[in-house]
């Protein structure tokens, strides 16, 4: 194998123009294909990140029905205290989950005594849910606590600048309870929260002792349930777990009690996700199709030029197999310098884009830092690809080579 | 008929042809290129085949050569009938029993000459390190260009490219070499001189050589001439001058 290496590197410097303009299309490509998949998968995991980490949390466990319904977020659809209870249990035996948090969502009028409008509120325990979603304080705005307090109300920014509110004032919120009627309640507002691009970013928050005495709760009922993993990655397996816990629950009608659903179920960002994803796969079929004709056309090229040269080494006894080892080998071995280079020089340019931190804007987040990142399996699974079509890329004119009549060769001008 | 017969079971011949012919096919018209040809070549003969261009001396070359196939009659090489050999049986039959000496020389130009006396040890037989070297620099010497082993084909000159073939050629001890128009190419000193080289080789290790040629002064170097015109055998001349027995 390694004389074929030889003659394979030896025939490339041979024509040493060719195979670097070859090599350095490849190179490009790779670098490329990593530059997109480091920014743009950045990208997609850091708004993911901001998304799970500062409201939806990993996944979210609901009543059977409720995220059909959650525009409304209907107070009859809540989880009842025995099934809250179930659920507790259940959850609390799993090693995946690091944190989770139980909800009250419900919509009601947020008034300063001058001014009126809707708002939509959690209702949370702020030591469960800071610890299932993280990043939360860090949306609340400069000089404020981070802790919050019953009686008080974190509100969305938003809503501050337009009634006029600050930290401090006193608030009230109304809402129409389960049974129809109506209750208030007065807060001070203890902090003012940026708002974040998708579901819940601009809701506010109060303790969900609070939540139940505005909605005259008797005993607590739950809207939602966010989870947060210890590890991420291993978001769809547990996923798959925790729904399949869970679906043996059933209520008296022989229908399941929960539904779980992680944040691609919960976040229109799931399809600009899947747009970046889709996008980078056409990305990886354009290096594909660089690869492949960049290279075929050089191997045509090698074996019309070296025709006497495959003539003489198969008169000689070579065999056919062999002669189509060495032509491949002469591919694999371009694929692999290009593959190289271009890894390199793709770790190089992504370490000066972190390294100038450019910030970026989405929605209404601005100054985020755009951090390049790309994982050792994506490096390792595009230079496979790379390597695999530049064998096949030299397969045909291989075959070709190895099939020749050695007296036809020989006689070739 | 019967004699030849009996003498063809109890000798083994480094060819043998009978009643061998060739025909290319030129559009709808068939051309025979060889009629009839019928021969024995002893083991260890300094064989050649000459005639004007066109005579199919190359053809004959390029059949004993499992190169192409005869399109009648019956043709052993080295004991084997080479008529049945497959595509890569031929080039397996080739690569254990031939060596092969071509008029440009053809050496793989990225080789060093080290390495394309190497190559059909290497990449044909199979030989391991140790045994590999040793033919090599047997043959190195044998052909005097040890001095030149490390240099690539075109840092050298035509004769010695055509003295690195012949080592080429029978690095692997083959039964037979096969050699067309092996001095076309060089200047008549250098042809004498290589000429010289392929009859060192076959008193030194007993192999048959057969070349083609239509240069009058060289083909006096043969020990057995055939005279082909036209596709058919036309004479032979069987000289003095073969060291061994």
């Amino acid at each position: 194998m390694g004389n074929l290496f030889k003659i394979a590197i030896r025939n490339l410097l041979r024509y040493k123009r060719r195979t670097l303009l070859t090599a350095s299309l490849v190179t490009i490509g790779v670098v490329f294909v990593l530059l997109f998949i480091s920014i743009s998968g950045s990208f997609k995991n850091m708004i993911i990140g901001q998304m799970t980490d500062s409201m939806l949390g990993h996944l979210q466990v609901h009543r059977k029905g409720y995220l059909a319904a959650i525009d409304n977020l209907p107070l009859n659809l809540n989880l009842k205290m025995q099934a809250y209870k179930k659920l507790e249990g259940i959850l609390n035996q799993q090693p995946e989950i690091e944190a989770y948090s139980p909800r009250i969502k419900f919509g009601g009028m947020f008034s300063t005594f001058v001014e009126t409008t809707n708002i939509r509120l959690n209702g949370v325990y702020p030591d469960q849910e800071l610890k299932t979603v993280p990043l939360l304080p860090s949306r609340l705005t400069n000089g404020t606590k981070k802790t919050l307090e019953k009686g008080e109300i974190w509100i969305p920014e938003l809503m501050a600048k337009s009634m006029k509110v600050n930290i401090g004032d006193t608030v009230v919120v109304i809402a129409t309870n389960q049974d129809g009627s109506v209750n208030g309640k007065q807060f001070k507002v203890g902090g003012i929260l940026e708002s974040v691009t998708g579901p819940g970013g601009r809701d506010g928050y109060i303790h969900i002792e609070d939540a139940m005495e505005v909605l005259r709760m008797e005993e607590m009922e739950v809207s939602e349930v966010a989870i947060r993993l210890k590890d991420f990655s291993r978001l769809y397996a547990f996923t798959e777990k925790l729904d399949r816990l869970l679906s043996g629950e059933l209520n008296k009608q022989g229908k399941p009690v929960y539904e779980v659903h992680n944040w691609e179920k919960l976040s229109p960002f799931y399809n600009i996700a899947r747009m970046i994803d889709i996008m980078a796969l056409f990305i990886k079929l354009m290096l594909i199709a660089v690869v492949l004709i960049s290279i075929m056309n050089v191997m045509i090229m090698a074996v019309y030029e070296r025709v006497r040269e495959i003539g003489t080494i198969a008169a000689i006894g070579t065999l056919p197999g062999k002669i189509l080892s060495m032509f491949v080998v002469e591919g694999f071995s371009l694929g692999l310098l290009g593959v190289v280079a271009g890894n390199i020089l793709g770790f190089i340019i992504i370490t000066i884009v972190n390294f100038s931190k450019i910030t970026f804007s989405f929605g209404r987040e601005t100054g985020l830092i755009l951090t390049a990142k790309v994982a050792p399996m994506d490096v390792l699974v595009i230079s496979l690809i790379v390597i695999f079509i530049s064998v096949v890329a030299s397969l045909q004119p291989a075959f070709k080579a190895s099939r020749m009549e050695p007296i036809k060769a020989l006689r070739h001008v | 008929m019967g004699l030849v017969v009996a003498e063809n079971i109890t000798k083994i011949y480094s060819v043998v042809a009978t009643k061998v012919s060739k025909d290319y096919q030129a559009g709808e018209i068939a051309i025979r290129a060889l009629s009839e040809v019928s021969f024995e070549i002893d083991p260890a003969s300094f064989v050649s085949f000459v005639g004007p261009s066109g005579s199919g001396k190359t053809t004959l070359l390029n059949l004993i050569g499992c190169l192409d196939k005869p399109t009648e009659g019956k043709l052993t090489v080295a004991g084997t009938d080479v008529l049945h050999l497959d595509r890569k049986q031929s080039a397996a039959f080739r690569g254990n029993n031939l060596g092969f000496i071509f008029q440009d020389f053809n050496l793989i130009p990225v080789l060093t000459v080290y390495e394309n006396i190497e190559y059909p040890l290497l990449m044909v037989q199979n030989v391991p390190g140790g045994e590999r070297k040793k033919r090599i620099l047997t043959m190195l010497e044998a052909v005097g260009m040890v001095d030149q082993k490390d240099k690539y084909p075109d840092q050298i000159s035509g004769g010695q490219k055509q003295r690195v073939a012949i080592a080429r050629a029978l690095v692997t001890n083959p039964k037979l070499v096969l050699a067309d128009e092996p001095t076309a190419n060089l200047d008549h000193k250098t042809a004498f001189m290589v000429l010289e080289s392929m009859k060192k080789m076959r008193d030194e290790f007993q192999t048959t050589f057969i070349f083609s040629t239509h240069d009058q002064k060289i083909v006096g170097e043969a020990e057995i001439i055939y005279s082909l015109e036209d596709g058919e055998l036309v004479g032979k001349q069987v000289k003095g001058g073969k060291k061994n027995g």
